[in-house]
This record gives structure tokens, C-alpha cells and sequence, in this order.
């Protein structure tokens, strides 16, 4: 498997600028994505999670190239993307497509299903055999709805169905890698299952890769293959799926694991929890070093001078983060699981680093 | 007499294109101290339930009908001034979007003086010292300086705890959250879910919690109505909902959602077909058209509407399968399929 990564990124940014006064001087910058990487193989689904304003969202569009990276490289099946121009991107684009999270602003009221599903041919410039209705008509199958649907209009849709427009139009030129950011979270529990199910089929059926951006950890933890946890425009840990739910090793993933309630009353009495105090700082001034310390039950002088790396501490699962759980080898994997201590602050542990690569 | 109690509440709007019954005989019953959580998606009726009872259709469109008991009190007939006067005392009501319930030109601070001054007549310092202490309740930091800032200045989970503390303002009885937690990150909304049980325990509230989400429904509810197309199919407490679920959309429920909690199973188990529209609701049966075991009625749910019946010890289905038919089902076909082999 030692196959070239389809997508492969490399210390993203994307700063938004903030400007004040007459001259629009730059007084500050919204730091939304912070030097990210990560790569993307052939195939599979990498799950991107956080909660809102740590930078999931523009790292999809900064994928896509709908915004313009600051810094960093963005390579797509060997092609630096990074700055190439619209017009050289324009025959990438087929190759990487979007899902978007709100079927009812995502596709235009005025054109008929038919012309929304068939845009990409016409603006790629695409004649295929049977020409474009018959291509189109084929897509709708595809993804469930009835092709006769061709020329009606978004309104007379139901949510669900609309999403199912949206990827049809997202499938039209046979994309390689799909970005889709939070496709499910605006549909009711019933109609989510119908999309996460068709997204999978799909993927099956066409060979598709997909980078799925949401902050429902169960979707994520069904739909992915590898997950990707961030935190203020940071990843602070990347690991196949079952590492990173089974033993996460940032305080962080486990503070949100902990968080997500469980459908079954008899645990609600037994379960410990983490409970993270105050909200996510902002990213116009994230805090110095770990950006996670300010909430961090086990944070430690360290954590407030010097920034952890992402560090690689068991076969593909990387962590950022000066006092990691669950490693195998350091002082706490022994002690078992201080995942269910809660609040109580960590004893000063060795710093793990070393201990944990040995 | 329970201390809330609805019998075959009906809420139409009469619409251009039909009448929409979106709350179409609803009867339930809660006790203080008890939490009843309300499931159903979009179009089933629970938002409009709640603002029934709060009285807040009164003077619109909506054509209400049936008994609404609080407490011995008679809502649905009652003045509209009369339930004004209950509103914020006796119950009141957290939303989901505190951005857009709470006024965006006076402060935090103002607003719960306004509503604590209209049932308590006290002077502005002494609403103010209690607004301060409210806040400080509901774990507001620095709650005397906060008390003066504008409803933007707080974050979003801020924000709803200012919009409970100000529900708490005045000491309600029954408090009504819809969908209290849906706009916030997870692990704020976890905060949110302990606080509002902590605050309950305090004040002995009933409090009733709307939402889509069955794990929010399972950490906070003692019983559950699950609502379908304006109905209430099934009802029970929630160890009945999620270990002996017996309507088969309370199944297609569960099967749809992924949990954490278990081993991830291959593929997700989803109802077909999308919730019916409240104009043109199907015969017999509104469920049946999504209903996968439809069939074994013999042709009964496509004509007949079931009633609401009891199954075992306060356990309420509202299906024309029998009770012990629907339990094998539950047990031999639909259980395995939800646990991964």
C-alpha cells in the first residue's frame, strides 16, 4: 500500500484577515486553518471532526479552491493545486467535487432538476453519447430518484431528496475525490441513514474517495475509515478509526467522546464523564503553545510554553499533545485509562514523549 | 389530576391548500419532578405541541380543540389574558435558537428584570440582584458584570444559559425546552444536559424536552412519546423505548442512527420513504406507507387508524399488530439486526 496518496496536505493556513478604519489596515487575522497536514488515499474516507470555528469547513473549501490558501501545499493526484490558476484548475475540477450541508441554499430554485444535474457537463464542456438528458437521467437513477423527476423544480423536493440532488450533480462527471461537508446534518434522523447508506453504495460503485467534514461523532465514526480530530485550526490527532475510538489519545478526542450522549438510559447513571468547561476560544487569538490548554484537565506548565508537535505514537495515529492517553509503554497506559478520571489533574507524569517511542 | 395533563389536544391551521393537522388527539400526563421527552422528526407535531400548551396559537389561524389541565386550570378555553398571566410564572419555555428569542437591543440583564418584574412586584434593584443571581445559577462567569451584556456578546452556550436562567426567573412549574441543545457543539451541549438536570432536581419542575436526538431523550427523560405525522404512537418510560420499543417507527428510530456505544455495524437500518405531509396524511395507519411489516396486518393499516393501546404496565402502541407479535418481532428480527454480528 505504498501507493502515491491521492490527496496529500501539507501545512495548510488559511488567515483571514481583520481590518479596521479608513485604510482597511490589518489589524489581526482569524488564524481559521493552521498549518494542517494530512493525506488522503485512494478509496478511503477520511472523517474530519471538531466542533464549530476549529477549521473543518474552510479546510474543504481550501481543498477545493473555492478560497485561496495562505500558506502550504495542497497536492491532488500528483498536481500541486496549491495556486494554479482557474483556468489550468478547470479540468481538475471534474476530479474534485463538493457536497454541501444545506440542501435547500445549495441548489438554484429557478432551474429544474435537469439543469442543475446536467451544469457540469455544460460548463466543462462534456458531450456524452447519448447526449447530456440521457446522461443525466442515468445519474438520477443513480442516487434514487426517478428520472422522470427531470424537469421539476427544488421546491416540489423533500430535504432528503434534494441532498440526493446535490450529489447526483456531485457524481455527474464521475469526480475521483468528494469533499463533503456535513451532508447529513440538516436531514431528519430517518433521512439520514438514506444518505449516509447511498454515500457508501456510491462509494462502492464508483471507486469514489471521500473526505466527510461533520461534528456528529457516531456518522463519522460509521461513514470513515481514518478520522481526523481538530481544534482551532489544528489537528490534534489523526487515526485509523478504530484507534482513535477505541483508545483516542487526546485529552481532547476524549473530552468529545465522553461528550456525545448515549440512546441508553441504563447508562446514564454509570458513565463518567469529562466535562470541558467554557466554550472554544477564539481563533482571532487562539491561546499561545497547546492550543487546547486553556481547557485541558491535564494541562501543565509545558503545555503553555512549548506547542506539541503531531507525532506519530503507534502505527498510523498521530498526536499532538505534551501528555497523550492510552499509549502503550508510558506511565499512564500502565495506570489504565485515565480517561475515566475525569477532571482530576494528572500526577506529573515523565514526559511521554520519549517513553512512548522507546 | 395529574399536575399537567392533555386529553385528545387538536391543533389544525387552515391553509389555502388543505388543513394541516399537525397536532391531531394528543393526550399525555406528567408529574412535577418528572422529565417527559417528546421524539419525532420535522412535521410531527412537537413544536406545535408545545406552543399549544403554552398557549401561544391563541388568536392566530389555529383551530384548537380538546383539554389542556395545568395544574386543575383549564387552558384551551381560557382567556388569552388569563394565560398570559401563567406564561414565564407558572411555565415557561427555553428555545432552540437563543439568538433570535432573546431581543438583540437590551441587555442580558434587562430582559430577565423585564419578565421578573411583571410577576413580582419588586423594586428595579431588587430584580436586578435576582437577575444577577440567576445567571450565576446557571454558571454564568461574573455574573454582575454580565448581567449588562447584550445578548451578541455571548457565545452560544452562554447564550442558552441565559435564556434558562431567564426561563428560571421566576420559579416555574412546568418548563417546556425545545430543542435546547441542537445548536450547540457537543461538548457544550453536554453542559447544557447537566445543567438542566441539576436545575430540575433543585426546583422540582415537570419539564418537558423536545428534540430529534433519542440520545439527548435518554439522558434526560424518565417517559417518552415518540410522535409520528401529529400522533403519539408510542409512550412509555424510557427504559420501555429503548430495550422494548414496540412501533416499528420507534425501530426505524433506532436502526437509523449510529451509536457510539456499540460496535459499528455494517449498514445503517433507515425508514424508507420521507415523513408524510400534515395536508394529505395516509390513510388508515399514517405510518404504513414506510412500514415494513405493513403487510402482516392483513391490509388493516392501510384503512384503519390504530388506536393508542396499552401494552404492559403504562407501555402505550399505537399499531395494529398484537402486542405479543410485535414483541417477537422486536426479539427475533429487528434487535440482532441493530447489534453488529
Amino acid at each position: 500500500m505504498n501507493e502515491e496518496p491521492l490527496l496529500s496536505v501539507q501545512g495548510l493556513e488559511k488567515h483571514f484577515p481583520v481590518t479596521k478604519g479608513l485604510l482597511q489596515r490589518q489589524v489581526g487575522a482569524v488564524r481559521a486553518v493552521d498549518g494542517i497536514s494530512f493525506d488522503v488515499r485512494k478509496g478511503e474516507t477520511l472523517g474530519l471532526v471538531g466542533e464549530s470555528g476549529c477549521g473543518k469547513t474552510t479546510t474543504g473549501r481550501l481543498i477545493t479552491r473555492l478560497i485561496e490558501p495562505t500558506g502550504g501545499k495542497i497536492v491532488f493526484a500528483g498536481h500541486d493545486v496549491t495556486h494554479m490558476s482557474q483556468g489550468r484548475l478547470r479540468p481538475l475540477r471534474r476530479d474534485v467535487q463538493m457536497i454541501f450541508q444545506d440542501p435547500y441554499s445549495s441548489l438554484n430554485p429557478r432551474h429544474t432538476v435537469g439543469a442543475i444535474v446536467g451544469a457540469p457537463f455544460r460548463i466543462q464542456g462534456i458531450k456524452t453519447e447519448q447526449g447530456t438528458k440521457k446522461a443525466v437521467q442515468e445519474i438520477l437513477e443513480l442516487v434514487g430518484l426517478n428520472p422522470e423527476h427531470y424537469n421539476r423544480y427544488p421546491h416540489e423536493f423533500s430535504g432528503g431528496q434534494r441532498q440526493r440532488i446535490g450529489i447526483a450533480r456531485t457524481l455527474a462527471l464521475k469526480p475521483k475525490l468528494i469533499i463533503a461537508d456535513e451532508p447529513v446534518s440538516a436531514l431528519d434522523v430517518s433521512i439520514q441513514a438514506q444518505v449516509v447508506n447511498l454515500l457508501e453504495d456510491l462509494q462502492g460503485e464508483l471507486d469514489l474517495t471521500y473526505v466527510v467534514i461533520a461534528h456528529d461523532l457516531s456518522v463519522v465514526r460509521h461513514i470513515s475509515d481514518r478520522v481526523a480530530v481538530m481544534y482551532l485550526g489544528k489537528i490534534v490527532e489523526i487515526a485509523d478509526r478504530k484507534g482513535l475510538y477505541e483508545s483516542p489519545m487526546h485529552p481532547y478526542t476524549n473530552a468529545l467522546l465522553s461528550a456525545v450522549p448515549i440512546p441508553d438510559p441504563k447508562r446514564r447513571a454509570g458513565r463518567e464523564r469529562i466535562r470541558l468547561q467554557g466554550d472554544v476560544p477564539s481563533p482571532l487569538n487562539p491561546p499561545p503553545a497547546c492550543r487546547f490548554h486553556t481547557r485541558c484537565w491535564k494541562a501543565q506548565e509545558v503545555c503553555r510554553t512549548v506547542e506539541p508537535p503531531l507525532e506519530t505514537l503507534a502505527p498510523g495515529h498521530q498526536v499532538a499533545c505534551h501528555f497523550p492517553e492510552n499509549v502503550a509503554g508510558s506511565l499512564e497506559g500502565v495506570l489504565g485509562g485515565t480517561a475515566s478520571t475525569g477532571a482530576v489533574p494528572a500526577e506529573a507524569a515523565p514526559a511521554p514523549e520519549g517513553g512512548a517511542l522507546a | 389530576m395529574s399536575f399537567l395533563e392533555l386529553k385528545d389536544l387538536r391543533i389544525h391551521f387552515p391553509t389555502d391548500d388543505g388543513l394541516v393537522r399537525s397536532v391531531d388527539g394528543l393526550s399525555f400526563s406528567l408529574e412535577r419532578g418528572r422529565t417527559l421527552g417528546i421524539v419525532g422528526e420535522s412535521g410531527s407535531g412537537k413544536s406545535v405541541t408545545s406552543l399549544g400548551i403554552l398557549g401561544l396559537h391563541k388568536g392566530g389561524r389555529a383551530r384548537i380543540s380538546g383539554e389542556i389541565w395545568l395544574d386543575g386550570e383549564e387552558l384551551v378555553g381560557a382567556s388569552q389574558e388569563h394565560v398570559r398571566r401563567l406564561r414565564g410564572k407558572k411555565m415557561a419555555m427555553i428555545f432552540q435558537d437563543p439568538l433570535s428569542a432573546m431581543h438583540p437591543f437590551y441587555t442580558v440583564g434587562d430582559q430577565i428584570i423585564e419578565a421578573y418584574r411583571i410577576h413580582n412586584d419588586v423594586s428595579k434593584k431588587v430584580a436586578r440582584k435576582h437577575a444577577v443571581d440567576m445567571l450565576g445559577r446557571v454558571g454564568i462567569p461574573q455574573p454582575d458584570r454580565r448581567v449588562d451584556s447584550y445578548p451578541h456578546e455571548f457565545s452560544g452556550g452562554m447564550r442558552q444559559r441565559a435564556m434558562i436562567a431567564m426561563a428560571l426567573s421566576c420559579d416555574p412549574e412546568l418548563l417546556i425546552a425545545d430543542e435546547p441543545t441542537t445548536a450547540l457543539d457537543v461538548t457544550v451541549q453536554a453542559q447544557i444536559l447537566d445543567l438542566m438536570r441539576d436545575l430540575q432536581r433543585d426546583f422540582d419542575a415537570a419539564l418537558i424536552i423536545i428534540t430529534h436526538d433519542l440520545g439527548v431523550v435518554a439522558e434526560l427523560s424518565d417517559d417518552i412519546l415518540v410522535m409520528y405525522g401529529g400522533k403519539c404512537v408510542e409512550y412509555g418510560t424510557s427504559e420501555d423505548i429503548f430495550e422494548r420499543p414496540e412501533h416499528p417507527y420507534t425501530w426505524g428510530l433506532l436502526g437509523s442512527m449510529p451509536r457510539l456505544d456499540r460496535e459499528p455495524t455494517e449498514r445503517l437500518l433507515p425508514i424508507k420513504g420521507s415523513p408524510p405531509s400534515l395536508i394529505n396524511v395516509p390513510s388508515g395507519c399514517a405510518f404504513h406507507p414506510r412500514c415494513v411489516f405493513e403487510e402482516r396486518t392483513g391490509g388493516l393499516a392501510k384503512v384503519e387508524v390504530p388506536e393508542l393501546l396499552e401494552s404492559e404496565g403504562g407501555h402505550l402502541v399505537r399499531c395494529h399488530l398484537p402486542a405479543e407479535r410485535r414483541r417477537a418481532i422486536w426479539q427475533k428480527e429487528v434487535k440482532p439486526n441493530l447489534e453488529a454480528s
